[in-house]
C-alpha cells in the first residue's frame, strides 16, 4: 500500500455522511455532496498519477461490474477505481450468460445478490433500470447509465476536467451539442452544471431535442454559431451513425456541415474554449479531428482520466457509509 | 326458487330516472318487481326477505364496457372467473370482456365459448365483445353478423389499432348492416410505436421512449371522418387527450355517431404518478400531463364523454417488474373503479348521478341492454354501497389474479356492501 497522496487524508478525514445508498441520478445530489466528492476526486487524481496506486479504502469489499450494454471504457474505468481502492472486482457480461435464457433484470439481481457484492456497478438500455434494480437488492447500486435517463458518474467527471481546466464551473458559458433526446449523458450534465450555476445551452437540430426541451431553463439553439458563442466549454455528444441516414438528420456530412464541430465553428465561441467528448467519437461526423486531437483545446484525454478519479470518489464514498452501517 | 327480497331502508341512486331519495326495491325472480320512491314502504307481503339497507345507497349494478381477462390463453393472468369475482365484489354486474385472446375471439364458436363459460361461473354478466378483424390483425374482416348473431355486443381490435384506412372503412360499413358498433381505440400506429409514454417534459426527463398526445387525435381525425362517411356506430374507446376531445366535440356538432369512452385510470392519474418508473402506472393509452387529464374530466362532467370504463387489463408481477418500457402495460381496475370515481364526487367535481350515469344506465343504454337502472322490470343487478366508508387500498388483497393496481396505497371513500346480480346475491363485505 503506498501512502495517500498530498491532501487525501485531509479529504478522507473529513468524508462526509453520504445519505444515500445508492449513486443513481444527479438529481439525487446536492451542492455540497457533489463538492465533497469533486474534493476526494481531486486527491484520487494525485494518487493515480503516482506509481505506486492502491489503497486500502475497499479492501475486502466485492464490487461486481453488470454491463448489460457493451461499453469497454466505462467498465474498465469502473474496474480500475475498484482495483485502486483495493476492492475485489468481478466483471459480469449477462449477454452471453442466463439472461439470454429469458432471466428477468430482477432475477439477475437477485442472484448476484446472493453472492453479497459490497457495491453493483450497472448499465442496462432501459431508463430506470439502474432505480428498478436497487429496490431489490441490499448492496449499493452505482448507475453506470441507464438508458436516456442518466449517467450520473460521467456528469461528475465531466465537472472535474471543467473545474480543473477553467478554475470554476458557476458562471461558465456550456454549449451541449448533438443528439441531447437520446442522450443520458446530456440529461445527467445538464441537471450537474445547473446545480453547480452553469449557464447551459443546446445546440442542435430539432429532431435531436427532447419533447418540451423548452421547459428545462436552458437555451436551445439550430444554429451552431449562435450556439456556442462565447462559450467557454463547447461539449460534443456522440452520434448513432444509424440515426444520421435520413433518420434524425438526413446524412452524415450533412450534419456535419451544420453541427460538425470544427476549427471555422470554434472560433465563434470564447478565446480560451475547452472542447469535451464523452466519447467514443465519430471522427469527421460530430467533431473533426483537428480539434479532438488538439491538446490546447481538448479535454477528452482529460475527462477519460478524470473518470478513474471520480468513480474512485464515488465508490469510496459508498464505501463509508457502509463502513458506518456496520 | 328465490324468495322475494325487498331492499328496504335505502338511499336509491337512480341516475335513468334522475332520482336520489330514499325508497325501497322489491326483487322477485331475478327481476325487479317494483321500486318505491320515498320513506313508505307500504303494506309488503310476508313472503318478502327484507334487507335493511340502514340508509346506505343502492344503485343499479355497473356495467364496465371493457375488461380484459386471460381466458383462454393466459389463465395464469386471469380467469373469467377470477375477473367476475373481482367484479362481484366491485360493484361491477355487468361486463364486455375483449377478443384479444389466445385464440381471439373472432368467430361465432369463441363468442359461444365466452358466453358458456360465463353461464357456469354464474356470478356477474359478461358479454363478449368480438374482434373486427380476423386475428385482431387489421387485414381481413372477422365474421361481424355471425358473431352478433351469437351474441357478440360490440367488435373491437381492443389494444391494436386497425391501421389500414380502407380495413376500417370496410368494417365500419359492414357493421353498420347489421347495427353492430365497432369500438376503435385512436393511436397513430407511427407515433406511437415504441412509445412507453406521452412526450412531454416529464418523458424527456426520465429518458422514456414516448409518443405525442396528438398521436391520439390524429387517429380520432380519421375514424371520425369514416364513421361520418359510412353512418356507423362508432365506440371511441378511451379518449385521453384534450386535443381528441375537441376534436370529438366539433364531430358530435356535426351530427356524427360517435360515443367515447374513457378510463377511470386517465381520469384518477397523471403522468407524474409513474415517478421512479412506477411499471404499475404503465397502462395503454400512456398516463397524460395534468392538463390533459382536466380536460378529460371536464369532458366527463359535461357529458362529452358519458362512459367511463375500468380498462381492468390484468398483467402478473413478472410482466411488471421489468424496466419500464420493458414492462407490460395495463392495469387491474374492477375493484376499484367505484371507490376511485366516487373521488369526483366527494371533490364536488361531477354530480353523484351524472357520475353513476357513466357506469350504469350510459353504458347499458349504448348496448341495449336492459340492466343498468332501477326500473321495475329490469334485472335485478344491484349494488349496496356505503359512498363514504374510508378504505386504503391493498392491491396483494385484491381478487384478481394479478395485482397490478396504480391505486396500490391510495385512500379512496365508498365501500361496497352487497352485490346482487339477477337477484343472487354474488358478494356481500
Amino acid at each position: 500500500m503506498s501512502t495517500p497522496a498530498p491532501g487525501l487524508n485531509e479529504v478522507l478525514q473529513r468524508t462526509f455522511a453520504f445519505p444515500k445508498p445508492h449513486f443513481l441520478s444527479v438529481t439525487d445530489l446536492n451542492e455540497v455532496e457533489v463538492a465533497n466528492l469533486l474534493d476526494l476526486a481531486e486527491s484520487f487524481v494525485a494518487l493515480n498519477r503516482q506509481t505506486s496506486k492502491k489503497l486500502d479504502l475497499l479492501a475486502g469489499r466485492t464490487l461486481m461490474n453488470l454491463f448489460f450494454e457493451n461499453s469497454t471504457r466505462t467498465q474498465s474505468s469502473f474496474e480500475l477505481a475498484g482495483k485502486r481502492l483495493g476492492a475485489d472486482v468481478v466483471n459480469m457480461s449477462p449477454r452471453s450468460s442466463s439472461i439470454a435464457k429469458g432471466e428477468t433484470l430482477i432475477d439477475t439481481a437477485v442472484t448476484l445478490n446472493a453472492m453479497q457484492p459490497d457495491l453493483l456497478v450497472v448499465r442496462h438500455a432501459s431508463s430506470g433500470a439502474a432505480s428498478l434494480l436497487s429496490q431489490k437488492v441490499t448492496c449499493s447500486v452505482v448507475n453506470a447509465g441507464d438508458g436516456q435517463h442518466e449517467h450520473p458518474t460521467q456528469a461528475l467527471l465531466d465537472a472535474l476536467s471543467m473545474r480543473r481546466a477553467c478554475g470554476r464551473i458557476a458562471g461558465l458559458k456550456v454549449a451541449i451539442c448533438g443528439d441531447i433526446a437520446h442522450s443520458r449523458v446530456a440529461r445527467s450534465n445538464i441537471a450537474m452544471l445547473q446545480m453547480l450555476g452553469a449557464e447551459v445551452r443546446l445546440v442542435g437540430p430539432p429532431t435531436l431535442m427532447p419533447s418540451q426541451v423548452d421547459r428545462w431553463n436552458v437555451a436551445v439553439h439550430h444554429d451552431m454559431r449562435k450556439g456556442i458563442a462565447g462559450c467557454d466549454v463547447v461539449m460534443m455528444l456522440r452520434l448513432q451513425l444509424e440515426r444520421m441516414d435520413g433518420v434524425m438528420a438526413p446524412s452524415q456530412r450533412e450534419y456535419f456541415r451544420f453541427w460538425g464541430l470544427d476549427r471555422e465553428k470554434l472560433a465563434h465561441a470564447a478565446p480560451n474554449v475547452k472542447v469535451m467528448h464523452p466519447g467514443p467519437m465519430n471522427r469527421g461526423v460530430e467533431i473533426d479531428s483537428d480539434v479532438a486531437d488538439d491538446l490546447t483545446v481538448s479535454l477528452i484525454q482529460d475527462q477519460v482520466e478524470m473518470g478513474v478519479a471520480a468513480r474512485m470518489a464515488v465508490l469510496a464514498t459508498l464505501a463509508a457509509r457502509l463502513d458506518n452501517e456496520r | 326458487m328465490t324468495r322475494p327480497t325487498a331492499f328496504a331502508n335505502v338511499r336509491l341512486l337512480d341516475p335513468a330516472s334522475n332520482y336520489d331519495g330514499p325508497g325501497a326495491v322489491l326483487v322477485t325472480e331475478g327481476v325487479i318487481a317494483d321500486v318505491i320512491k320515498g320513506q313508505d314502504l307500504g303494506s309488503l307481503s310476508s313472503d318478502f326477505e327484507v334487507i335493511d339497507g340502514a340508509g346506505k345507497a343502492l344503485m343499479p349494478g355497473l356495467v364496465d364496457l371493457r375488461v380484459k381477462t386471460g381466458e383462454p390463453g393466459a389463465e395464469p393472468k386471469e380467469t373469467l372467473k377470477s375477473a367476475a369475482r373481482a367484479a362481484a365484489a366491485g360493484g361491477v354486474t355487468s361486463m364486455v370482456v375483449q377478443p384479444d385472446t389466445d385464440p381471439v375471439v373472432d368467430d361465432p364458436a369463441m363468442v359461444d365459448f365466452i358466453l358458456r363459460r360465463a353461464r357456469d361461473i354464474e356470478l356477474v354478466n359478461v358479454y363478449p365483445a368480438g374482434a373486427a378483424t380476423k386475428g385482431a390483425e387489421g387485414q381481413r374482416m372477422a365474421e361481424i353478423g355471425l358473431m352478433h348473431d351469437a351474441g357478440c355486443v360490440y367488435v373491437t381490435d381492443a389494444d391494436r389499432p386497425i391501421i389500414d384506412s380502407k380495413v376500417f372503412q370496410r368494417v365500419l360499413s359492414y357493421a353498420k348492416s347489421f347495427g353492430v358498433i365497432v369500438a376503435h381505440r385512436p393511436a397513430d400506429p407511427w407515433l406511437s410505436k415504441g412509445a412507453a409514454a406521452t412526450s412531454g417534459e416529464f418523458a424527456s426527463r426520465m429518458g422514456l421512449p414516448s409518443a405525442p398526445a396528438v398521436a391520439e387525435r390524429i387517429m380520432l381525425e380519421r375514424d371520425l371522418a369514416l364513421a361520418e362517411v359510412t353512418g356507423a356506430r362508432l365506440l371511441v374507446d378511451q379518449l385521453t387527450t384534450a386535443g381528441a376531445i375537441d376534436t370529438l366535440r366539433r364531430a358530435r356538432d356535426r351530427g356524427v355517431a360517435a360515443v367515447a369512452t374513457t378510463s377511470i385510470n386517465h381520469l384518477s392519474f397523471n403522468e407524474v404518478d409513474i415517478g421512479d418508473y412506477r411499471t404499475f402506472c404503465k397502462v395503454d393509452p400512456p398516463l397524460r400531463g395534468e392538463d390533459d387529464r382536466q380536460a378529460v374530466i371536464e369532458a366527463v362532467a359535461s357529458g362529452l364523454i358519458p362512459i367511463i370504463v375500468s380498462a381492468h387489463s390484468p398483467a402478473p408481477a413478472e410482466d411488471k417488474r421489468l424496466p419500464y418500457d420493458e414492462a407490460a402495460p395495463g392495469a387491474v381496475g374492477l375493484q376499484t373503479l367505484l371507490p376511485a370515481l366516487l373521488t369526483f364526487h366527494h371533490e364536488g367535481r361531477i354530480p353523484l348521478l351524472d357520475l353513476i350515469r357513466t357506469v350504469t344506465c350510459a353504458p347499458a343504454d349504448l348496448l341495449g341492454l336492459p340492466a343498468g337502472r332501477l326500473a321495475k322490470g329490469a334485472p335485478a343487478d344491484l349494488v349496496l354501497c356505503d359512498l363514504h366508508a374510508p378504505l386504503i387500498i391493498d392491491a396483494d388483497k385484491l381478487l384478481s389474479k394479478s395485482k397490478n393496481s396504480p391505486f396500490d396505497g391510495r385512500r379512496l371513500q365508498g365501500r361496497v356492501l352487497r352485490t346482487v346480480v339477477d337477484g343472487r346475491t354474488v358478494f356481500q363485505a
